[in-house]
């Protein structure tokens, strides 16, 4: 029994093609409509850029793949989302434990009033997580991933308010990897910060494919082109465009696509 | 030319109505203040604080309105506490913004509004008659937590609203559910509002006077209470009481009594006051 179960979960990861999954998916907001019912998969262990002009609807459909518009009082969606083929929308689905494998990073720097070692600690705690040397380990372990380690280890204990806003960016990504999620969304993680710790963040964003399955929001063309490998183009709540990135920054099919990313609109 | 000069003129007049408003207050408060000083200061020693109450004027003291205020003030905090801070965390993360809780929101404001002496009758008949409660110090603690719930309920909403929609979306984003968003992030980072809405709330407790002659505490109490189902009297009500005494001496030893509820007030006050600053600057 046991091991039949075993069998079946290693048959659908080589069966499975994709990390995630969207179909049909349409959003409305009240009365208006900002998915106009969008379908694309999204591959494992990858950066995929959404780019659109501002009110496309890339923001919103990234919420959609931890359910953080569920707060949003007249928000309402139809489709289905399927991560690791788990439809994420079904009544049962429980909310917290898919937010521990999707994490997320937002577009301000967004730090809790605590210690450092308490933000990056704070996923595990509300885990139920007490084990001091594990936590000591796991946050160490994200700090040093996000090379913020060397920065702060004689600082543990200090604000993470007194951190400039790279730091504080690093730290919230560190924060994110810490509850070891398997995809990342991320929320123009760069829009608030300056070159250089833009730069870092860039980086960071590139070794962490390996590990992880990535997902970023961005209104710099060239950080997609510098970091992703997949680009989707959203407008007016539609996917128009969606290849890899070295087609879209070269090649777009779409004209909107192309007036889009030489700057002739949006 | 002339048009500028015009509108130095108003800009002048307007400054100087306002220094003129401001110091009306201000003047009219230290008047009374100064007055009351003099009446009363004399009469303050550590016996006028720690003695049972005389019929002799220049005997006894307030101790057993001090301590009714201290019983009334404890139990009253013990009462309207958890309530208030419940129902305001239920409104402001739980509920789902509809007619039905916008329609709540409007009635907890007219509440705060609500003549005190309503909840005195209130209080009379569902506490001290209906319960069973009599004229005592838990009938009065009830009675003025019904009366300082709804400050309470607003302050605590404002200040957790205050908190930035940032934080709660970073927990929630790292799979927090809502009560642990609540209790880990938004009461830490509200406190320091949250404790300066219920001390404010307290103070004007502490300085009510009507709710709890309505419920019957005008009795002449010779002893401190021990149990909140004792009776009891507070310093307002001795203060009233001894305003209404024929014999001239007792005026002063009101004007003692009000030196002392003031000087509670306004530590108090300060309290909250100093809580809140510090608590702004641990945020920025």
């Amino acid at each position: 029994m046991e091991k039949e179960k075993k069998a079946e979960v290693i048959d659908s990861s080589l069966k499975r093609k994709y990390k995630i999954e969207a179909k049909e998916v349409k959003v409305w907001y009240g009365d208006f409509m900002a998915i106009k019912g969008i379908d694309m998969n999204i591959k494992a262990n990858s950066v995929t850029a959404f780019i659109g002009p501002s009110g496309c609807g890339k923001s919103t459909f990234l919420r959609l793949f931890n359910r953080m518009n569920d707060y949003i009082d007249d928000f309402r969606m139809e489709g289905k989302i399927f991560i690791d083929d788990n439809n994420i929308n079904k009544k049962k689905v429980n909310v917290e434990k898919l937010r521990k494998e999707v994490g997320m990073v937002f577009q301000k720097p967004n730090p809790f009033p605590k210690s450092i070692f308490e933000n990056v600690a704070y996923g595990l705690r509300i885990q139920g997580i007490k084990d001091k040397t594990f936590l000591n380990e796991r946050v160490e372990d994200s700090l040093k991933q996000v090379a913020l380690w060397n920065e702060v280890k004689d600082d543990l204990n200090k604000s993470a308010l007194a951190l400039s806003g790279g730091q504080q960016q690093r730290l919230c990504i560190a924060r994110t990897l810490a509850v070891e999620p398997s995809i990342i969304l991320m929320d123009e993680p760069t829009s608030a910060l300056d070159p250089l710790s833009t730069a870092k963040i860039e980086e960071l964003i590139f070794q962490l494919k390996e590990k992880y399955t990535i997902v970023i929001v961005t209104h710099n063309m060239q950080q997609a082109s510098r970091i992703s490998n997949h680009t989707a183009f959203f407008y007016m709540g539609e996917l128009i465009e969606y290849d890899q990135t070295k087609k879209i920054f070269t090649h777009p099919e779409k004209k909107q696509t192309e007036d889009y990313i030489t700057g002739r609109f949006g | 030319m002339n048009n500028i000069t015009k509108n130095r003129l108003k800009n002048n007049a307007f400054k100087v109505w306002g220094i003129a408003c401001t110091l009306l207050g201000l003047v009219l408060l230290a008047i009374f203040i100064g007055s009351i000083l003099m009446d009363g200061l004399q009469r303050i020693s550590w016996e006028f604080i720690t003695e049972l109450p005389s019929r002799f004027v220049d005997q006894g003291g307030i101790f057993t309105a001090l301590m009714g205020s201290v019983w009334i003030l404890v139990l009253t905090t013990f009462i309207a506490l958890p309530l208030g801070i419940a129902a305001a965390i239920y409104l402001e993360e739980y509920s789902k913004k509809n007619k039905l809780s916008s329609l709540l929101e409007i009635n907890i404001s007219n509440l705060a509004g609500v003549p005190s002496i309503i909840y005195g009758l209130l209080g009379l008949e569902i506490f001290a008659r209906i319960m069973q409660m009599g004229a005592s110090i838990l009938a009065g603690s009830f009675t003025l937590a019904l009366l300082i719930l709804p400050i309470i309920i607003v302050s605590t909403r404002e200040a957790i609203k205050a908190v930035p929609k940032s934080i709660r979306d970073a927990s929630f984003a790292l799979g927090a559910s809502k009560w642990q968003t609540v209790y880990h992030q938004l009461l830490p980072a509200s406190f320091g509002g949250i404790l300066t809405g219920i001390i404010l709330a307290l103070s004007r407790a502490v300085g009510e006077t009507a709710p709890l002659i309505v419920i019957g505490a005008l009795a002449y109490v010779p002893f401190a209470p021990s149990t909140p189902m004792d009776q009891f009297t507070v310093l307002p009500i001795q203060i009233f009481n001894w305003i209404s005494m024929p014999q001239h001496g007792f005026e002063q030893n009101a004007a003692a009594a009000i030196i002392i509820l003031l000087f509670i007030t306004f530590a108090m006050n300060g309290i909250a006051v100093y809580y809140r600053n510090r608590w702004q600057k641990k945020f920025k």
